[in-house]
């Protein structure tokens, strides 16, 4: 069954056109990793699927409820890490934690708990009581990826979720994400190929605002006749190898 | 619920920072000293009651809650660039859980600096009175007026500006023509009709009024305090919401 069907979506700021004619599907549970250069419409495209712009044309069904129709009901089943770091500066690690559980509907009861489990699936334990503003960037990166998943969402939307981590804290981050594959729907956008190929079961690649191919990695490669990922990836760009 | 929560959360966010917390509650006590100093000071022939605990402490009441303006934008303006609301417009809070989430704070924090400039007044020379009491809840209704003007800048501008509108521009403005440091009616002339054009004298007159127990002079103040209240509301209303829905406001 579909998580995401997107059909002609399409983002026009004054002349400029964003996004164009966009349609794709997306299967519950997927991890569908949206590749592109800087520009190519990744983030345009996340934030109309996460209700945050409205689309100028076209539509997006989540999870059975419309974007354009239904945001509310939309806003109930998904949950959004942007591409900066999230996070209220003066509150603590817990006090993040337990804010974004309750916005999600979460009893006192419940926040209290998953909080607590965040802070020891993410390595925030030593740090729970410290501000947020006090922590360095990459545990504030995990804190904000935290606060996506304690509102245990059906759709996760992961804007370059890794970027400013380094390499341990990325592995990790990589094993949270990877346990999380088959039960929670992921839209992932990133620049780190080797990312994508670990983590990712689909790729679609945008362009200009279009979506230039779709396919697995092995599809990829097979359809530009490269050998990995990175040479696909930067044809499909229209670069050369 | 979730209005409650982003409250506190809000609450907590201004009240950790110290320079807030100096510049909420500790600034207009030390105005408030400082000024009755200079009254004191002032011969009683020459007959000028501008700083006299009666005028003083309903003008400082009232350039009190100028600072919520500050706290205000400043707090929006920073989420929004931290893409913290991002976040939370990705939730299901609503925009009414916005609006107030960031206001209901702001008017206690307001009854809290009210409590605390009238109080100390009282020790300056101020009757403790039954209309004291009332002045309190009435110097937070008219700090409305510059929480929807926090909530407008702060959908429309980065922090460093509303640092720049908000702390320096609105509180000068305020200042100078509430008739709190200036004498208005020895002015005259354009000085007066501005300040009797916007809203911050109107301001310290309802305090003023409820303070004396002139009932009948509170009204027309009220009025035209309320009606700018309302009309910035609107607009910050309609900003914020523009920026909720992905807008460039």
């Amino acid at each position: 069954m579909s998580a995401i069907t997107i059909t002609n979506l399409t983002k026009t700021y004054g002349g400029f056109t964003a996004v164009d004619n966009l349609n794709l599907t997306i299967e519950q549970g997927e991890l569908f990793a949206l590749l592109g250069l800087n520009g190519a419409g990744k983030t345009t495209t996340i934030k109309m699927l996460s209700c945050l712009t409205k689309p100028t044309e076209g539509n997006a069904v989540l999870l059975g409820d419309s974007v354009k129709e239904r945001p509310q009901s939309v806003k109930e089943k998904i949950s959004i890490s942007p591409q900066e770091t999230a996070v209220a500066s003066n509150l603590s690690v817990i006090e993040n934690l337990e804010l974004m559980a309750g916005v999600s509907g979460q009893d006192r009861n419940d926040a209290k708990k998953n909080a607590e489990e965040m802070v020891i699936r993410f390595g925030l334990n030593s740090v729970r009581k410290k501000r947020a503003k006090q922590l360095s960037g990459g545990m504030q990166r995990r804190l904000s990826i935290a606060m996506a998943l304690i509102s245990d969402p059906e759709i996760l939307f992961l804007d370059e979720p890794t970027l400013g981590l380094d390499v341990l804290a990325r592995r990790e981050l990589w094993t949270s994400i990877r346990a999380l594959k088959g039960k929670v729907t992921i839209v992932l956008t990133t620049h780190y190929l080797e990312e994508v190929e670990a983590l990712s079961d689909r790729i679609g690649i945008m362009v200009s605002g279009k979506l230039a191919a779709v396919g697995t990695v092995v599809e990829l490669t097979e359809q530009t006749g490269t050998n990995n990922l990175e040479d696909a990836f930067v044809i499909l760009s229209g670069g050369v190898v | 619920m979730r209005t409650i929560l982003f409250a506190k959360r809000n609450t907590k966010e201004i009240l950790r920072d110290p320079l807030n917390l100096f510049f909420g509650l500790g600034f207009p006590l030390i105005l408030l000293v400082l000024l009755s100093i200079i009254n004191a000071s002032i011969p009683p022939e020459v007959n000028n009651p501008m700083f006299s605990i009666e005028n003083l402490a309903p003008g400082l009441a009232m350039f009190g809650t100028a600072f919520m303006a500050l706290f205000t934008g400043m707090l929006v303006s920073k989420d929004r660039t931290s893409s913290f609301l991002m976040r939370l417009f990705a939730s299901p809070m609503t925009s009414l859980d916005f609006i107030l989430g960031y206001t209901i704070p702001m008017l206690v924090i307001s009854l809290v600096q009210a409590c605390i400039t009238l109080l100390a007044s009282c020790f300056i020379g101020l009757e403790l009175t039954v209309n004291l009491l009332l002045a309190i809840p009435v110097t937070a209704l008219t700090s409305l007026l510059f929480v929807g003007f926090g909530l407008l800048f702060g959908s429309l501008m980065n922090d460093k500006a509303v640092g720049g509108v908000c702390g320096a521009l609105l509180t000068n403005i305020a200042g100078w023509l509430s008739g709190v440091f200036l004498p208005i009616d020895l002015i005259g002339g354009a000085f007066k009709k501005a300040a009797e054009i916007l809203p911050f004298y109107h301001s310290v007159q309802t305090i003023q009024a409820v303070l004396s127990g002139n009932f009948n002079k509170l009204l027309p103040h009220l009025m035209i305090v309320l009606s700018y209240t309302i009309v910035i509301f609107v607009l910050a209303i309609i900003f914020f919401k523009r920026k909720m829905s992905g807008g460039k406001a």
